[in-house]
């Protein structure tokens, strides 16, 4: 295999495990947040406001990482620096 | 398909380039200034106002009783700094369901550029309130060898600002564009009302985390004599 094909090989199933292994931490966090201020908000309705907006704030802070997850497969995919490199190699 | 607007040029002449993210930040820009121009030329105190009015006071109200709740100080400071960013980015983000239109928050030149200015107003909203001195000795809490760290967190929640806008608007185009390809019928649209939801709450968290890394910046007037709060989140 030439190494246009490796790199182009290895992006792709990298890219999938990026994102695959990546979303179990955030998704088992949020779900967890979320179950969290459910409770919260029964006990105190009272407070509904508050937790409602920290759980936002929260939830988005948690997401981030899954989204540095999605950024780097994409990256991996659509635009690719060693792949980009070695293309300009090859045809330059 | 690419990552970026950045990479759909309209005009290029020598060094200067015109994308589609500067075509369509100028258009977001022109269509709130217009806007509020419009509605603001004849405003009233009476009963009797226009509905556009009571719009622009209710999302201004709405926007100062926010900031004063989390900054836990008077909002009038904060108001057309955050107030701006939240409007720039959740117009554009709405406008993200018109067909053509391509969100310049979608853009990592953009939210890294709004990311730099929270970044710069930090240690200026700090500076103004308590005095160079005191700002730059928070660096050096609780010891000087947190120096590093703090610089460190600084910058790298400035990152974590811009790359997590940059992420929910960009992801919410491609997924629209590969249900397109999948399930042309119906899916997409709901996939496009979710990102109506995602870019409002995106602006909004935006928009609260400014907040508070100013309000951290300048903390220690308000309880200059009760133990400080804990630290600043960093994402």
């Amino acid at each position: 295999m030439d190494s246009v094909t490796l790199i182009g090989m290895a992006s792709i199933i990298a890219a999938g495990l990026t994102i695959g292994i990546g979303s179990i931490g955030p998704a088992l966090g949020e779900g967890r947040a979320l179950a969290q201020a459910l409770q919260a908000m029964a006990q105190q309705p009272d407070e509904a406001n508050t937790i409602t907006r920290t759980l936002f704030v929260g939830l988005a802070m948690v997401e981030s990482t899954a989204i540095y997850c999605f950024v780097v497969s994409m990256i991996l995919i659509f635009a690719n620096p060693f792949w980009n490199h070695v293309v300009a190699k090859a045809g330059g | 398909m690419g990552i970026s607007p950045d990479a759909n040029v309209f005009l290029e002449w020598k060094f200067v380039v015109i994308n589609a993210t500067l075509v369509w930040t100028w258009l977001v820009m022109a269509l709130m200034v217009l806007g509020s121009w419009l509605i603001t030329r004849k405003l009233s105190s009476g009963p009797e106002i226009s509905r556009f009015q009571n719009l622009l006071e209710v999302i201004v109200d709405y926007t100062r009783s926010q900031i004063g709740e989390i900054a836990r100080r008077q909002p009038e400071r904060f108001l057309p700094f955050i107030g701006s960013l939240f409007l720039f980015i959740a117009v554009s983000n709405l406008l993200g369901i018109i067909p053509g239109f391509e969100p310049p928050t979608g853009s990592l030149s953009t939210t890294t550029g709004l990311a730099i200015c929270v970044f710069a107003a930090v240690p200026l909203f700090g500076m103004t309130s308590r005095g160079l001195g005191p700002y730059l000795k928070q660096y050096l809490k609780p010891s000087p060898f947190m120096l590093p760290f703090n610089v460190i967190g600084e910058l790298s929640r400035t990152l974590a600002l811009a790359v997590r806008l940059f992420g929910n608007v960009m992801s919410g185009a491609k997924i629209v564009a590969i249900l397109l390809a999948i399930t042309p019928i119906i899916f997409p649209v709901v996939m496009q009302l979710f990102g109506l939801l995602t870019g409002i709450i995106q602006a909004y968290i935006f928009a609260i985390l400014a907040t508070v890394y100013i309000a951290s910046g300048m903390r220690a007037r308000s309880n200059k004599t009760g133990q400080e709060k804990g630290d600043s989140p960093d994402g």
